[in-house]
């Protein structure tokens, strides 16, 4: 068993940060994250060797991070929702020239300067894209401080093998809440460096470039087919999630992040009222785990879905069902984080009392 | 393109290290540069790479090229490069750098790229101290985009967005980037060159030396601006634009050394 | 065996390490616990307050709106949570800094002469330590001298203040018999 402790989630993804063998970090400060670049400036690179560096903007700092990636290292950076609005042009080119990183979205309520308070807004923005171009990040939803360790080594691990961008999609309450974490043992970093990378060009080989140009269209499509086809293969091969009390549900709630969290004592104050709910996280939000609300499609009475925003992963959820099962929507917005009673109240309202 | 390999298959008789007037670096690609005819960018390419030869560093230096003209620069240097995105070659150069600080870093950028839209980027790597090298290419002009105004277009230069001369009243005046960062602490060497004569090519292959020399001391940021030219966007002759060089651009940006480090 | 309590008070109260101390003394004691604080410029002089949940058993939701217990260190927490305490739950209140006491005849009332006893104890920032001891006593969540090993956590450079947290404690439990 590993080292026990109690831990803030921002703190604890930077603790999983230097212990998985990152070799750099670049990073602005934002609430609710800074946590994560105050934590590494204590004494990460003492510990491990690994860089710190505050850039002078999100903008530089997704750029440093692309420079480092190309380097064949481990690379990550963590901001919140305006932060990780100015690294999306960063995040296409890195998505197009295939570098492999890692990057944390503790996402605070919007649109604008919004507010620091907990949000699931930037669901859009993570999943469908964010930046020009068809691309698509793998992205980590976590409901849990112990999630914000697991997921930076898993991210990592990920990002490598597909040689694609990873985020871990949390929020406000989770990186500010503290809980009680297993850590993993302090892994080594990387000696080797893959071939593509940029570290110098081998002495019998041909020199290596990394870019996100290719101005003849035959060719971009290429790239486009081949990094569509690892799309595929990403949503063939990683999709993650949780279900509970499927076996005799008739309705289902579903939520990722903070807000599974909610459903499932909003699902058992339901269970302990009669009505047999199930509850479906996904934690994959790409790939989507499409499957599993297909195999509840048409057997179910209802489904309910709660996000701290305006309704954005319903749209895949209804996707996923493909009109075989009615699908609500409730949530709250700005900031406002929705209660398991408030969940209660309006399941209850949509479709026991029939006022939908 | 690769006219000495061939030339040496079909008359080997004369293709002897005795004869020999001129090589291409070895590190310069076989590839034809798509500049323009009369464009400094293939000169400057040509030199860096003889320094990067001359050094024996091609194992040991990453490159970075900007947005613009010189966006395919990795085309033609022979040595691992990352294409940055629009104004970042600094922020990526510094990514590149603190994870190999062994190597030779270097970016390779145009005046838009580092003095309008990555402005930023530059003011906080040189204040940094990054231990790099940027070559700043200074025409004057966005040559890619097809010869809009530039942070450094001159006053009353004539170009596709400044039809009438650029008004500094209101399009502002042109910016002095290397005047501008000298004073920061973290700058080690920056110098203004020029590549319109054979004796300022001499000059300029020197001071791209000496810069990747400072870089192997790690005595902190380096830049080395080279007034160029844009032919095609200055709607000029080649000859015409060296003379324009000659006249206009370097009565504004006077050529020499800006900072050098002191001697310890 | 699961206690959703809130802290309640005035930014600076200490309201936020109430809640800390009693995660880390439900973690070292091997249960489940979770600490939510609310976060922000609220932080800096207005009201403050956090979540603590200490539970035998695996926590769902982080974010409540009814609490097993809420202790309130200023007039506008009583005001503003005394309605959020479950039927039976408790509300334990520094009655020393309070107008207008609780009211409600469903639940259990408890006030504490916090800021008084923390003046006779030399030191106002022990308030909190005060309303934990009478929170401890009354759900008995936690065991004492887990809260004591917390405290050494807490006060891992601060070895000196350990004793007089620890008679605040005291002081508090004393009034819940």
């Amino acid at each position: 068993m590993g080292e026990i402790k109690l831990m803030k989630g921002n703190e604890a993804l930077a603790e999983a940060m230097i212990r998985a063998g990152c070799d750099a970090y670049f990073g602005y400060p934002i609430t609710p994250q800074s946590e994560v670049l105050e934590y590494l400036s204590k004494d990460a690179t003492q510990r491990t060797g690994m860089v710190v560096l505050q850039a002078e903007s999100e903008v530089a700092a997704i750029n440093m991070i692309y420079g480092a990636a190309g380097s064949g290292r481990r690379v990550m950076t963590t901001s919140s929702s305006p932060g990780i609005s100015l690294m999306q042009e960063g995040l296409s080119y890195i998505a197009s020239a295939e570098l492999p990183c890692v990057l944390a979205n503790v996402v605070r309520g919007g649109p604008g300067l919004g507010t620091i308070q907990p949000s699931q807004a930037d669901y859009f923005q993570a999943v469908k894209g964010g930046g020009h171009g068809d691309y698509r990040l793998i992205v980590l939803a976590p409901s849990s401080v112990q999630e914000m360790v697991d997921f930076v080594r898993l991210s990592f691990d990920l990002a490598e093998k597909y040689r694609n961008p990873v985020m871990i999609l949390a929020d406000g309450a989770i990186g500010q809440m503290m809980e009680k974490v297993e850590l993993f043992d302090q892994m080594p970093r990387k000696t080797e460096f893959p071939d593509w990378a940029t570290t110098g060009k081998p002495k019998d080989k041909e020199r290596r470039y990394i870019t996100s140009l290719h101005i003849q269209p035959e060719k971009m499509e290429e790239i486009n087919k081949h990094l569509q086809a690892k799309y595929k293969q990403i949503e063939d091969a990683e999709v993650r999630y949780e279900a509970f009390n499927l076996e005799d549900a008739e309705y289902i709630l579903t939520g990722y992040g903070l807000g599974a969290r909610i459903c499932r004592k909003a699902m058992d104050i339901l269970r302990e009222k009669g009505y047999k709910v199930g509850l479906i996280r996904p934690i994959t939000l790409f790939p989507f785990p499409k499957k599993v609300y297909e195999s509840v499609a048409g057997k179910v009475k209802g489904i309910l879905d709660v996000e701290m925003n305006a309704g954005q992963m319903v749209e895949d959820v209804k996707l996923s069902v493909c009109g075989k099962t009615r699908v609500e929507y409730y949530g709250r917005m700005g900031g406002m984080i929705p209660s398991p009673e408030e969940i209660v109240e309006n399941f209850e309202k949509l479709f026991i009392k029939g006022e939908a | 393109m690769s006219n000495n390999i061939e030339t040496a298959k079909f008359r080997p008789e004369i293709c002897t290290d005795e004869n020999l007037v001129y090589r291409k670096p070895s590190t310069l690609l076989p590839e034809p540069f798509h500049y323009c005819p009369g464009c400094g960018h293939s000169t400057v390419h040509k030199i860096f790479m003889e320094v990067i030869e001359e050094m024996g560093i091609e194992n040991e230096t990453i490159g970075v090229a900007p947005v613009g003209c010189s966006v395919f620069a990795y085309h033609y240097m022979g040595v691992d490069m990352q294409q940055a995105a629009h104004g970042r070659a600094c922020a990526v150069a510094t990514g590149i750098k603190r994870v190999q600080p062994d190597k030779y870093v270097f970016s390779y950028q145009g005046d838009g790229d580092l003095a309008a839209i990555g402005t930023g980027e530059t003011i906080h790597a040189a204040n940094r101290g990054e231990n790099i090298l940027v070559i700043f290419i200074n025409n004057g002009i966005y040559g890619m985009t097809s010869g809009q105004m530039a942070p450094t277009t001159l006053e009353g230069m004539v170009s596709t967005t400044s039809p009438h001369g650029r008004d500094v009243k209101t399009q502002g005046y042109p910016l002095k980037i290397s005047e501008l960062l000298a004073p920061l602490p973290g700058v080690a060497y920056i110098t203004r060159q020029s590549v319109h004569k054979p004796a300022n090519v001499r000059k300029a292959k020197k001071a791209l030396r000496q810069a990747l020399e400072y870089q192997k001391k790690g005595l902190g940021f380096c830049l080395v601006e080279i007034v160029s030219n844009c032919p095609s966007n200055w709607r000029m002759t080649p000859a015409q634009a060296n003379q324009y060089i000659e006249e206009k651009m370097l009565a504004f940006y006077k050529l020499g050394d800006i900072k050098v480090p002191e001697v310890k | 065996m699961t206690q959703e309590a809130l802290f309640a008070g005035f930014g600076g109260q200490g309201v936020l390490s109430m809640g800390q101390i009693l995660a880390y003394a439900g973690m070292i004691e091997g249960k489940e616990v979770c600490w939510m604080p609310s976060y922000g410029p609220e932080m800096r002089g207005g009201t403050a307050n956090c979540i603590t949940i200490v539970s035998d058993s695996s926590i769902s939701s982080p974010i409540i709106s009814m609490y097993d217990t809420v202790v309130a260190l200023n007039q506008p927490s009583v005001d503003k949570f005394e309605s959020r305490v479950k039927k039976g739950g408790n509300l334990i209140y520094d009655s020393a800094n309070i107008l207008n006491p609780p009211t409600r005849t469903d639940i259990n009332i408890i006030p504490v002469q916090g800021s008084e006893e923390a003046i006779k104890l030399q030191n106002t920032k022990v308030l909190n330590m005060v309303m934990l001891g009478a929170f401890l006593k009354k759900t008995n969540c936690v065991a004492v001298e887990n809260i004591h090993k917390a405290l050494e956590k807490v006060f891992e450079r601060y070895q000196k203040l350990i004793p007089l947290n620890i008679k605040a404690l005291e002081v508090g439990m004393s009034y819940v018999k």
